[in-house]
């Protein structure tokens, strides 16, 4: 993602809940039928596609599976490597780059969990959204993305435009949960 | 808030979903063999029951697949929901009567 995206005034941090502007690192959105995801998959070094709404990490890449065709592919400022790109260009699929469209951030802090509650009616305690787990979901008018990448630290990314709504959005959810 | 299970994600809020209109509509293989009224009728009429309703439903803000689903037009309450090109399930009486409740 360009340095654009991640000023600091997209920041946001209250009591108890920090949200971090993420740096770097490429996005691509791959689209196609179960064979070539798994195909994908074996060539990023993996033994099979994560499964729906899970994630795999793979170097410096991590896979993340938002629908039954479709992964979201993380990457470092490297880009996909290249026997990955050779296999794509042997099969039918749909390989986007959608770094520029991509806007994300580390959410962590004592009261991540009721600010969460407040953006979203997902459950996401441990028992329903274990780590890992990974799903496109609305945040107020945001589609987003939300990633749990740890048992306190969440990943989210929204388009870019939807950047200063969400960052205004979370601050809100933020400043309810501190009271 | 009502709920809708995604046959992929799950259950989801409602928000996350768009309709898509009535399920089980097949495309004519040979339209030019149609006459204008048969055409019509592939094209605009559609069943507007008081009761269960097979539709077609798209989870927009997920993983953006389309589905199938039973609904109950009266309460709004969901039958089942199924993967498409599945055939329209049976429907228990004791589910129709428990989506009309």
């Amino acid at each position: 993602m360009s340095d654009v995206s991640v000023s600091n005034s997209l920041a946001v941090s209250r009591a108890g809940f920090t949200a971090t502007p993420l740096k770097g690192g490429r996005r691509f959105a791959l689209q196609g039928r179960k064979d070539t995801l798994e195909g994908a998959a074996k060539a990023f070094g993996l033994s099979e596609a994560p499964g729906m709404l899970a994630s795999a990490a793979a170097g410096d890449c991590t896979l993340l599976r938002l629908a039954p065709q479709e992964l979201f592919i993380i990457t470092g400022d490297a880009g996909l490597p290249e026997a990955v790109t050779t296999y794509l260009g042997t099969v039918p699929n749909s390989l986007v780059e959608v770094s520029e469209r991509q806007i994300g951030w580390t959410l962590e802090g004592e009261k991540l969990r009721d600010t969460l509650a407040a953006l979203s009616p997902l459950d996401m305690r441990e028992r329903s959204f274990p780590v890992g787990m990974v799903t496109r979901t609305l945040f107020g008018k945001a589609d987003g993305m939300v990633w749990r990448t740890g048992m306190d630290t969440f990943h989210l990314e929204v388009w870019r435009s939807f950047g200063p709504y969400m960052s205004s959005m979370m601050d809100a959810a933020a400043l309810d949960a501190a009271w | 808030m009502l709920l809708i299970r995604c046959p992929y994600c799950g259950e989801r809020a409602e928000v996350e979903f768009s309709n898509g209109g009535e399920a089980h509509i097949d495309r004519p293989r040979d339209p030019m063999s149609l006459t204008d009224e048969e055409w019509a009728q592939y094209l605009y009429m559609r069943d507007n029951p008081k009761g269960l309703i097979a539709e077609r439903w798209r989870h927009a803000h997920g993983c953006n697949r389309f589905f199938n689903a039973i609904r109950d037009t009266r309460t709004d309450r969901f039958v089942v929901t199924y993967e498409i090109g599945q055939p329209r399930p049976e429907v228990t009486p004791e589910q129709a009567a428990e989506a009309a409740r």
